[in-house]
């Protein structure tokens, strides 16, 4: 009997894992502390009736590391890895911030000029150069991973480094504070009683599904990954396949750094987004997705960051204090090693196939 | 004659490149800045970065033996470190006792992350991602906000000037010593050891190592152990040096140091480059902080831009010389 | 004149693994001081003979004498222990560090517990002396050719220990005149010493110049072992072909199909192509409707020959002229939207993408045709495979499955199938039936012909005979990396023979 029932299909699926994970962890959560899961209903001056609760936040605060794990997906599924997310975050809130700032060319800077609620770009503008700067961040990467040849970790770490420093540059040194209320819309906002930030990772999920799975470009990444060698030989070029995926990656990284930055009314090149793109690595590696490349799964990924967003959130309820997250976080990794080496994976093979399934012999 | 110059330029030109670096970075902030010709300034740049030179000691040894080796973990094992000796020296505890213990918990922490990656085959980049989250959660457990250290042994060793013969008010302090003594010891071991030369052998060609009968595996964990013991190292005299521990030290610490790694000519693949050239990597990054500090103007993150640079400068040389190599 | 003295024995040795008879009651002997060489197509059990002998497999029966004296080799440390050694095609030492070390390291000489440098350089010197080649000690190794390298590589093998036996592994594969003249001088001084040498190799010129005798080896069964002056070189490719003398006195010929080459239209004319080390330069045309069979041995340049044309590697000598526009740019791509297709030897590492089903597996080459844009449906992806699983009979539970889960011949179909999906004017096929079952194998070969009468061109390369004259039209033959001869109309596999042994 072919196996195409929802649950069939779902316990096949690369998402499966991390969706496991995220059950026993609200599992745990439900038993432990009951009251996580309260979910209300406020109305807010600015934004209206939305829902709130422990769940809300997690999505709505984990939005930025969701994104960041889309676009990681695809290089890492390349056989890449990109570790300067973090400083793309910081060089798109930046350009947001400087752009916003209403003190840009006057010559009397005054405090209620610097605090004003104005903007002295239109915010389509804004949101384009955001989005610009982290594109061309990605295409940095790329270029340098798929035209100069050089390894994705040591090309990605000059930007990891540079790029905070390029971020500080923008906006001279200093963190700069927003006061443009429309600009908080993306990180605070509702719609329909849900975040916006939901809505957007939503969208960027949806347009990257588009992307791989509608186009062949999927399949020229996971071909890429998998043996770039025989991609070659049937005359595919991994060279703009490698670049396709980095520029993705980095154009999530400045919707990140949009929302992040629109979420806390601020740009600051040292903190924001720091360590990102390590948990946006252990978020695909969760996610089922392997470091050396191959099959992805964005959804999976999307998952694993969830997980973790949610394991963060989890630790915090519980009252562990802000200080014992980072030692948290060594365990969940340890996990993560653990339950992904290749002898479980092997063991894992062999009791459920992946994708390319084999069907009951008999039907 | 000739050919022995030319010999030796050839096999050492890396180093030559990053040490002729370094003297043009100082020379140009020394025109820029006359305050910058006192002797002090090129003493203080020992004095600052030790921390910086110990990690990158251990760092150097563990890229050099390939297999996409990097050890993510020593700022959060410097803040350990200093967390770790700064309650157990306010809680009465005896620096001859905490100094050693500080040194085994370190290597037991490399040898451990060294094992995981030898035995379950797992990416060092994420063991040592782990080590790291382990290391700085452990010293934000033992405290949040910085503990001051008072013991006198301690401060002996920190505030106690020794003067430069020769050189009028020169001066280092005791600390400042440990990252060359422990330069030195890792020159000895890589060129002069089986440990060093396995390790060399096994960052070019692991597969071949192992067929030539090495000791891969033993190597491996031993090279985090030693990265583990120069971490511990700089967590001891970072804490020295700044009299306190405290969980957020040495930020970022990891970063520079791969980046000293790169620039001092050391490849990320395995099997090029030794730890002078990270010496000098070391002392450029001291370098540009000395400028922008005597600038005084410039914020600090033209560091960051500044090491990134040269990062893919170096990176761009190392891939000429490689080039050049593989024509011969 | 000395009696010879075996210094191996290897007698009845039988290896199997699942599904495959590997070696089927083979005999071998070597003598002290002789240059043995072990020849065979592919297959036929060389390797596997070698890892009985060192220890890397343990055979399933027969036994193994050292100086007459039964062993059974645990392992690789324990043959080196025993005196053998063994050198790799692939060098296998570290070109970071210097010539002393690799020869050294690990019996490195101490002084005070560290390293002693000169001692150590010293005594390299020596051992490389041993072998008369000049090189300095203290430079790296990667600053040496290939050539020196495998010479460094044999000297740290016969410094392990007292080596009476070493195995030379395809070690002139990457080695040019000089340097192979090199590494034989080096042999024929190892060999005054007494040690005893087993050869492997497929350049029967070599095995010529230096073997004193020769074993053959066929489908993992001992054709016979031969003093190599008593052995014409057209005796010896009949007997790795499987052929007797007699036999092809009495075969007619296989195959007529002449047909007027000049009424037909050229699609491909490669003019003095070649690439140094790879190829030597080449003349040769391609016609539509017609089947051009390539022979020759492995190592011959056919490989090498496919690659040029295709577009994977760039000649440094010569053109290349498809369809009238000469080929300025060499890529799989370009060659792809200019109809030529390969469907290449090593199908593993250049074949096929493992973790991908078999259904993407075939449309992965016609979709790089296609581009990013526009995916071909699913629908239309169904089609195509089914299509093909049909056609060529793949054997798979279904189109999902992942190719790496197919056989070996099955996988080779897939490949197959994606470049016969691009429908392409030329088709060029290096080795399709290795590894394929007898009815797959009649499968292929009438479908190579099929094509040709619906007006391609195919190059059908092949180490078996029977196939490339059932199928061409005309067969150009290439030996030791250079075209030899071509035929078209009246040739028989004696002919050919003849021309892959260099007796034309």
């Amino acid at each position: 009997m072919k196996q195409t029932s929802f649950l069939g299909r779902l316990r096949r699926s690369q998402a499966f894992w991390p969706l496991v994970a995220w059950v026993l962890i609200l599992v745990f959560d439900a038993i432990v502390e009951p009251g996580f899961f309260r979910l209300g209903i406020i109305e807010d001056p600015v934004y209206g009736k939305h829902l709130y609760g422990n769940l809300v936040d997690i999505f709505n605060n984990g939005a930025p590391l969701m994104l960041v794990a889309l676009g990681m997906t695809l290089v890492i599924a390349t056989g890449g890895v990109d570790l300067s997310v973090g400083a793309v975050i910081a060089i798109s809130a930046a350009m947001g911030a400087v752009l916003i700032n209403p003190a840009l060319g006057n010559q009397l800077i005054t405090n209620e000029i610097l605090t004003r609620n104005a903007t002295n770009t239109p915010l389509p503008l804004i949101i384009l150069a955001t989005l610009a700067a982290g594109t061309v961040c990605g295409l940095w990467n790329g270029w340098l991973v798929s035209r100069a040849g050089i390894q994705p970790m040591v090309a990605t770490l000059i930007l990891m480094v540079a790029g905070r420093g390029i971020a500080q540059l923008i906006t001279n040194g200093q963190i700069m504070t927003i006061y443009y209320t429309p600009y908080f819309w993306f990180g605070n906002g509702y719609i329909l009683g849900l975040p916006v930030s939901i809505f957007i990772v939503a969208g960027v999920l949806l347009l990257a599904w588009l992307l791989v799975r509608k186009t062949a470009i999927g399949l020229f990444i996971e071909s890429v990954g998998i043996n770039a060698k025989s991609t070659y030989y049937s005359g595919i070029n991994e060279k703009n396949v490698k670049l396709l995926a980095y520029t993705f990656c980095g154009f999530c990284g400045a919707i990140a750094g949009l929302i992040l930055s629109s979420y806390v009314h601020s740009a600051d090149g040292n903190n924001n987004g720091l360590n990102y793109e390590l948990d946006a690595i252990l978020a695909v590696v969760m996610g089922g997705t392997l470091m050396t490349g191959g099959r992805f799964s964005l959804l999976a990924s999307v998952i694993g960051a969830v997980v973790i967003w949610t394991f963060t959130v989890t630790v915090y309820s519980l009252g562990v204090p802000a200080n014992a997250l980072l030692a948290a976080k060594a365990i969940l990794v340890l996990l993560v090693i653990l339950l992904y080496s290749d002898y479980t994976r092997r063991l894992m093979n062999r009791v459920f196939e992946r994708r390319g399934s084999q069907h009951d012999a008999a039907h | 004659m000739m050919q022995r110059i030319r010999t030796f330029m050839f096999r050492n030109g890396s180093l030559l490149l990053t040490f002729g670096v370094f003297v043009l970075i100082y020379f140009v902030g020394t025109q820029l800045y006359p305050a910058m010709r006192k002797p002090q300034v090129f003493f203080n740049l020992f004095i600052n970065d030790s921390s910086l030179l110990l990690v990158s000691i251990g760092m150097t040894m563990v890229i050099l033996s390939g297999g996409g080796g990097i050890d993510l973990s020593v700022g959060g094992v410097i803040a350990l470190t200093g967390t770790a000796s700064a309650a157990l020296l306010r809680g009465g505890a005896s620096p001859y006792l905490v100094i050693p213990l500080m040194i085994v918990m370190g290597i037991a922490l490399g040898a451990l992350m060294g094992t995981i990656i030898q035995t379950l085959k797992v990416q060092p980049f994420i063991v040592t991602l782990m080590g790291y989250y382990f290391a700085r959660g452990m010293a934000y457990i033992i405290s949040l906000t910085s503990v001051t250290i008072t013991n006198e042994v301690y401060k002996t060793f920190a505030l106690t000037p020794i003067h430069i013969p020769f050189i009028p008010k020169a001066y280092i302090y005791p600390t400042t010593l440990v990252g060359p003594i422990m330069l030195v010891v890792a020159i000895y071991l890589s060129f002069f050891t089986r440990f060093g030369r396995t390790i060399y052998a096994m960052g070019n060609n692991e597969q071949s190592a192992i067929l030539m009968g090495l000791p891969v595996a033993r190597t491996k964990i031993m090279v985090y152990a030693f990265s583990g013991l120069c971490s511990a190292l700089g967590g001891i005299v970072f804490s020295m040096s700044l009299l306190a521990g405290y969980g957020q030290h040495a930020s970022g610490m990891e970063l520079d140091s791969i980046a000293a790694v790169v620039i001092g000519g050391t490849s990320l693949s395995g099997g090029v480059g030794n730890v002078i050239g990270t010496l000098f990597g070391v002392l450029i990054h001291g370098t540009i902080v000395s400028i922008l500090q005597f600038n005084g103007t410039l914020s600090s993150w033209w560091t960051r831009i500044g090491v990134g640079l040269l990062t893919l400068i170096a990176l761009g040389v190392q891939s000429i010389f490689y080039l050049r190599t593989k024509r011969s | 004149m000395n009696e010879p003295i075996d210094v191996v024995r290897m007698l009845g040795i039988t290896k199997s693994f699942p599904g495959v008879m590997a070696l089927d009651d083979v005999d071998f002997t070597l003598r002290k001081g002789e240059i043995h060489a072990l020849v065979g197509e592919n297959g036929a059990g060389k390797s596997t003979l070698i890892k009985v002998l060192t220890g890397v497999e343990q055979p399933d029966n027969g036994t193994i004498q050292l100086d007459d004296k039964l062993v059974q080799v645990r392992s690789p440390e324990h043959s080196q222990e025993l005196g053998i050694s063994t050198v790799y095609q692939e060098v296998n030492l570290c070109t970071n560090i210097s010539v002393a070390e690799n020869i050294m390291l690990g019996r490195e000489p101490r002084r005070l517990g560290s390293i002693h440098w000169s001692k150590m350089n010293d005594l390299a010197r020596n051992a490389i002396n041993r072998l008369s080649i000049d090189v300095d000690v203290t430079q790296p190794l990667g600053n040496y050719s290939v050539a020196i390298q495998q010479m460094v590589a044999i000297t740290r093998a016969l410094e392990i220990l007292s080596a009476k036996v070493l195995i030379l592994d395809e070690p002139t594969s990457s080695l040019d005149i000089h340097e192979t003249n090199l590494l034989f001088d080096v042999m024929r001084k190892l060999q005054n010493e007494g040690i005893g040498i087993i050869f492997i190799t497929h350049f029967l010129d070599q095995v010529y110049e230096i073997a004193d005798r020769i074993t053959v080896l066929r489908n993992g069964q001992l054709v016979g072992t031969y003093e190599t002056r008593s052995l014409p070189r057209v005796e010896l490719v009949a007997k790795m072909l499987g052929r007797s003398l007699t036999e092809l006195d009495a075969m007619t010929r296989v195959r007529s199909r002449a047909e007027d080459t000049a009424e037909k239209q050229q699609l491909v004319e490669a003019k003095g192509l070649g690439l140094a080390r790879s190829l030597e330069p080449v003349d040769l045309e391609l016609y539509a409707s017609e089947v051009l069979g390539v022979a020759g041995l492995l190592g011959s340049g056919r490989t090498e020959m496919a690659g040029l044309i295709f577009g994977i590697d760039a000649p440094d000598s010569g053109s290349l002229v498809v369809d009238g526009e000469e080929v300025t740019k060499f890529s799989p791509l370009g060659s792809l939207k200019r109809g030529i297709a390969l469907c290449p030897e090593d199908r593993k590492a250049e074949g096929i993408v493992g973790d991908l089903t078999v259904r993407e597996n075939i449309i992965l080459a016609l979709q790089a045709r296609y581009g990013w844009l526009k995916y071909l449906s699913m629908q239309r992806q169904n089609e195509l495979a089914d299509k093909y699983i049909q056609l060529l009979g793949i054997v798979t539970p279904s189109p999902e499955q992942r190719v790496s889960n197919l056989s070996g011949g099955n996988q080779q179909k897939v490949i197959l199938a994606r470049w016969l999906a691009t429908n392409p004017k030329v088709l060029i096929l290096d080795e399709p039936t290795r590894g394929v079952d007898v009815g797959a194998k009649t499968e292929i070969q009438r479908l190579v012909m099929q094509l040709s009468e619906e007006g391609k061109s195919c190059v059908f390369i092949s180490s078996e005979l029977e196939e490339v004259l059932r199928v061409s039209d005309r067969v150009a033959v290439l030996r030791d990396r250079k075209k030899v001869a071509e035929y078209s109309g009246d040739v028989d596999d004696k002919t050919l023979i003849q021309a892959m042994a260099g007796e034309a």
